[in-house]
């Protein structure tokens, strides 16, 4: 069941840019677990998009299939959205982009939706560059059909049920390094100080800005002996780097005050600033990050913040060379040869 | 080696001798067989053979004969048999006749003794002579046409390519001279063929010659089967069906494409690439008005089209039997959430890789109900070129209009084989229509917006696109059940409200699909004869023999699913009379008559099949020999019964 909330609106609520509040980038009321980890990432994504001050309605939101793929109905309520199926939300987004760059494509998917029946259309959608923000939320179970161990689950451990990850785990953010992703980082639902800037950078970023969220199933894999619980995450986790998000022309502070800090602009003007927190950290390296991760991995650390950047990387309309008038707002005229062309094209069948 | 003609069915004129130029006669001899014969090329795939084939069939054409050509051809890239039949007719008889061919050209070492069994008595046999032939391996009853081909290309050319290439054009030389065609134009097809590459012109034509003057010298020529030139193309186009659908997407406004590889469905894109290439660039920018994305799998290739559809873009993809099965997921979620886009199925044999480079109109049912749960799906069946670029241009249409996929169901005959067919046509001021799908301006100026509102009573909502409006208009998309503003629900009264509205959407497709093709007689006919797509080749031919058997028919083609009302009234007036109809196909499993059965709910027994499903398009031959069986059958039972 969804929800209708109601339309009252405080009036003291803080307005942005576009005049709007919080509650203007709310959706339907949520209907997963109270506690549930994607619940923190839908409010994180209402947070970021108020205060980039986006247009709602210049928002696509997609998904797959899951518990985390049920999220974007529960955010930006004037944006439309596609609930795609399970694992093939990657292919749809294309087609989305491929019809009109002109919207901000928002995807969610799950552990089970990218890397397990969705993984060769998620490496795929990673290799295509498409303009897009692709955030998975990682709870390293399937939520949705109760529990099972997704692909993601660290090898060893034991689900709710008891039974045990016996292969390798998948790392989607080494993935989506390997495969060319021009943004890629790891948060947690539970740090919304750490995702928020994140979630702002990965949208501001053009071409293809991946997100892993670790986000807890308190249902089915928040218990002891599990690598997802609440607990565990909070306990080891460490960071690579985190940013701050200036959009262009604000200046914000950042609440880490720790390491160097490097500014990097976006190809829209608004500055990403990144705070190093290792010393080897070096944002533009994609292999080190891939090292990075895995020696904290062996340590029994979780690597999360921004892994990667390239600022000024080309998306698939640059790389395709498509015309800036979106696809779908091209008209007949300049999509239809007319009949005098065709005259010529039967004289070559003749 | 020569032969005498014995008991034959070609009029043969004597000797096969080697013969001075001044004895070749002037005139076709009395008993000739003129513009009315099949030649069967008998070729190894990789070397070449295929434009040289063409370019024979193309001659014919610019002969203004009529001619169609049928490509048999191995799921291999080298070393395999193939073969390439050209029927030239001047009755327009352009399907398959069946039987054997009364020309063959045997190039093929590996299959020749096959070959030369399929060489109607009285026939020919051109061989390359370079090699004599064994003693098993002749027949009394052929004619047999030795042409030194290896021979005069290795004392000719020193490069082992050309060696190879060129044998193939010089038997087309050598088949001008004894089929008498217009050698110039030959000559002159070869300088069109190699525009731009013009350094291959000369060595082209030397084969022609080549093979030409040995043709001349050393047999009687014309031969007794032979073409004269006519004026019977009119304003015909000789093409396949890929290239037709590829250039009716371009001119249907279709913009963006996923795909995968897979024949016989290949071409359709890679025939749009390129028309895109050329039509598509945008005149101020140079950037392109399309997008092509060749995708990991056809999960994924559907899924592109599905976004696009969605996002108010023309889209579509091709694929063939395996790719649909991958699709019927997706299928059925563009079904349920009502997203326009055009799918392409080129159909070859199965099931599984089945025989890939073989025809069959096997995948009707798995279309029509693609999918899990209730679904049912448009599709439309063009039987020519002509009708692939109308429909391939069409389908977005009604695509749009009706808000679902539609699926266009080629094969490969009609794809991946040139066929004569009326030219292409289109009208400058026929708009695209787009369907129900609100602008900013409507949305604003209507009190209340629910996707699935049935408004208007057709089944068929309004729609809107991502980032129409700021206020207004936005919508959940999605596979799970929803109340007519798209809000999740799972209550049973919603669900069946629902699909009782896509019931009425689907029977109301009936109104923007083609209508069947329906020939009658003055009177009634004793026969009705009912098909679709490519079966439609051999038909016209049927009808003639089975004249001369005394049966009068009638005919429908049908041309879309749903079923047009028509088509239940031509089967209810055939049994109501209790005459025979017979619903021809190329399947094993009767597809189209259990499509019909099941939809039309009626009487199996009023429907007899004639099947084809070897994998070679249905000839006229097996349709006559069906139908005949079949009343034998009848009669018999009447009278035992
Ligand atoms: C083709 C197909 N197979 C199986 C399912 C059943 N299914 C629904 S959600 C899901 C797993 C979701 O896991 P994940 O993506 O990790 O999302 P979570 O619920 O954990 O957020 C499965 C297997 C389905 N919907 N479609
Ligand atoms: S089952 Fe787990 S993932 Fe699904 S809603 Fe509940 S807590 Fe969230
Ligand atoms: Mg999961």
């Amino acid at each position: 069941m969804s929800f209708i909330k109601s339309k009252f609106r405080h009036p003291r609520l803080p307005v942005n840019d576009l005049g709007l509040t919080y509650r203007d980038y709310e959706g339907a009321l949520s209907t997963l677990c109270a506690g549930c980890g994607h619940d923190s990432i839908t409010s994180a994504i209402i947070q970021a998009c108020h205060e980039l001050s986006i247009q709602p309605s210049e928002v696509a939101k997609l998904s797959g299939i899951g518990c985390s793929s049920k999220a974007p109905n529960y955010f930006l309520n004037k944006s439309h959205g596609f609930n795609s199926v399970h694992g093939r939300m990657p292919s749809v987004a294309t087609g989305a982009n491929l019809a009109n760059q002109e919207l901000l494509y928002l995807a969610m998917s799950g552990d089970g939706d990218s890397a397990s029946i969705g993984f060769g259309q998620f490496a795929h959608v990673v290799r295509r560059q498409l303009n897009m923000v692709y955030m998975v939320a990682n709870n390293g179970v399937y939520g949705l059909t109760k529990g099972q161990l997704a692909a993601t689950a660290d090898k060893g451990v034991k689900n709710k049920a008891g039974e045990l990850s016996l292969f390798t785990d998948i790392d989607l953010c080494v993935m989506a390094l390997q495969l060319g992703a021009s943004f890629v980082a790891r948060s947690f639902s539970g740090d919304k100080q750490q995702l928020v800037p994140l979630i702002k950078a990965a949208m501001s970023h053009k071409g293809f800005a991946f997100i892993d969220i670790i986000s807890p199933c308190v249902t089915f894999n928040n218990h002891v002996g599990s690598t997802r619980s609440y607990d565990y995450v909070h306990d080891h986790i460490t960071t690579a780097a985190v940013v701050d998000f200036v959009p262009i022309k604000t200046e914000i502070t950042s609440g880490y005050h720790s390491g160097e800090s490097e500014d990097v602009c976006l190809h829209d003007g608004s500055i990403m600033r990144i705070q190093k927190l290792t010393d080897s950290y070096d944002s533009t390296n994609a292999s080190q990050a891939i090292m990075e991760i895995e020696q904290q991995k062996q340590q029994g650390k979780i690597l999360t913040g921004l892994f990667y950047l390239e600022p000024t990387a080309s998306d698939f309309h640059e790389i395709n060379n498509t015309n800036d008038t979106p696809l779908n707002k091209l008209t007949q005229d300049a999509l239809c040869p007319g009949n005098r062309v065709l005259a010529g094209i039967n004289d070559s069948f003749r | 080696m020569t032969k005498n003609t014995v008991n034959s069915d070609v009029p043969a004129q004597g000797k096969m001798q080697e013969k001075s130029p001044e004895k070749s006669p002037k005139k076709a001899p009395d008993n000739a067989i003129v513009n009315e014969f099949v030649v069967r090329f008998a070729n190894t795939n990789g070397t070449g053979s295929a434009s040289a084939n063409n370019m024979f069939a193309k001659a014919i054409l610019r002969m203004g004969i009529p001619v169609s050509a049928k490509n048999i051809f191995p799921s291999n890239i080298q070393g395999m048999p193939t073969w390439y039949e050209v029927r030239i007719s001047e009755k327009n008889y352009l399907g398959r006749r069946g039987g054997k061919s009364e020309m063959l050209v045997a190039m093929n070492a590996q299959s020749i003794n096959d070959d030369i069994t399929s060489v109607k008595s009285g026939g020919y046999l051109l061989y390359d002579s370079s090699r004599t032939l064994f003693d098993s391996q002749i027949r009394a009853d052929i004619n047999y046409l030795g042409v030194p081909i290896s021979n005069i290309c290795l004392k000719e050319y020193s490069d082992p390519r050309q060696r190879q290439l060129f044998k193939n054009v010089v038997y087309v030389g050598a088949l001008a001279a004894l089929l008498s065609m217009d050698f110039t134009l030959l000559k002159g097809l070869v300088r069109d063929q190699f525009k731009g590459k013009e350094k291959l012109i000369t060595p082209n034509i030397y084969a022609l010659e080549l093979g030409y003057q040995y043709a001349n010298e050393h047999f009687i020529c014309p031969l007794a089967i032979h073409v004269e030139s006519r004026d019977l193309i009119n304003k015909r186009i000789l093409v396949d069906g890929n290239t037709a659908i590829g250039l009716g997407a371009v001119f249907g406004g279709a913009t963006v494409t996923g795909w995968y590889p897979i024949t016989p469905s290949t071409s359709v894109i890679e025939k749009f690439a390129s028309y895109c290439q050329r039509l598509r660039i945008d005149p101020a920018s140079g950037k392109k008005n399309y997008a092509i994305v060749q995708v990991e799998d056809e999960l994924a290739a559907i899924g592109v089209a599905i976004g696009a559809g969605w996002n108010g873009a023309r889209a579509f993809t091709a694929t063939s039997g395996p790719g649909i099965s991958l699709m019927t997921e997706f299928l059925g979620l563009a079904y349920f959430t009502e997203i326009p886009f055009v799918l392409i199925n080129v159909q070859r044999a199965g099931p599984s890789t089945g025989m890939p480079t073989r025809t069959q109109q096997a995948d009707i049912i798995a279309c029509a109900y693609a999918s899990h749960g209730d679904t049912k799906q448009i599709l439309l069946f063009p039987d020519s070129p002509h009708e692939c670029f109308e429909l391939g241009a069409q389908a977005f249409d009604i695509a749009d209009q009706l808000q679902t996929p539609v699926i266009i169901m080629s094969d490969l005959d009609l794809g991946m084989n040139d066929h004569l067919s009326e030219e292409f046509v289109w009208q400058d001021d026929k708009a695209f229509q787009k369907g129900k799908v609100l602008s900013a301006q409507q949305l604003d100026e209507v009190e209340v917006f629910g996707r699935y509102l049935d408004v208007d009573g057709d089944g068929i909502c309004y729609r809107t696109l991502p980032g129409t409006h700021t206020e207004k208009g936005a919508y959940f998309n999605r596979g799970t059940s929803r109340n007519h503003f798209a809000g999740y629900t799972e209550k049973s009264a919603d669900y069946v409200d629902n699909m009782d509205r896509l019931t009425k959407k689907f029977i109301n497709a009936i109104n923007y699909l083609p209508e069947p093709e329906i020939q009658k007689g003055k009177k009634s006919a004793q026969l009705g004869l009912i098909f679709f797509g490519t079966t439609s080749h051999p038909i016209m031919e049927a009808i003639e023999q089975l004249k001369e058997h005394g049966l009068s028919v009638d005919t429908l083609r049908i041309k879309a699913f749903p079923f047009h009302q028509s088509i239940e009234q031509f089967i209810e007036e055939y049994s109501f009379n209790n005459k025979q109809i017979f619903v021809i196909e190329q399947n094993r499993d009767a597809q189209m008559k259990s499509l019909l059965v099941n939809e039309l709910q009626i009487d199996p027994n009023k429907l007899a099949s004639i099947l084809n499903f070897d994998g070679l398009p249905i000839t006229s031959h097996f349709i006559v020999q069906a139908v005949l069986a079949q009343l034998t059958a009848n009669q018999a039972q009447q009278k035992t019964g």
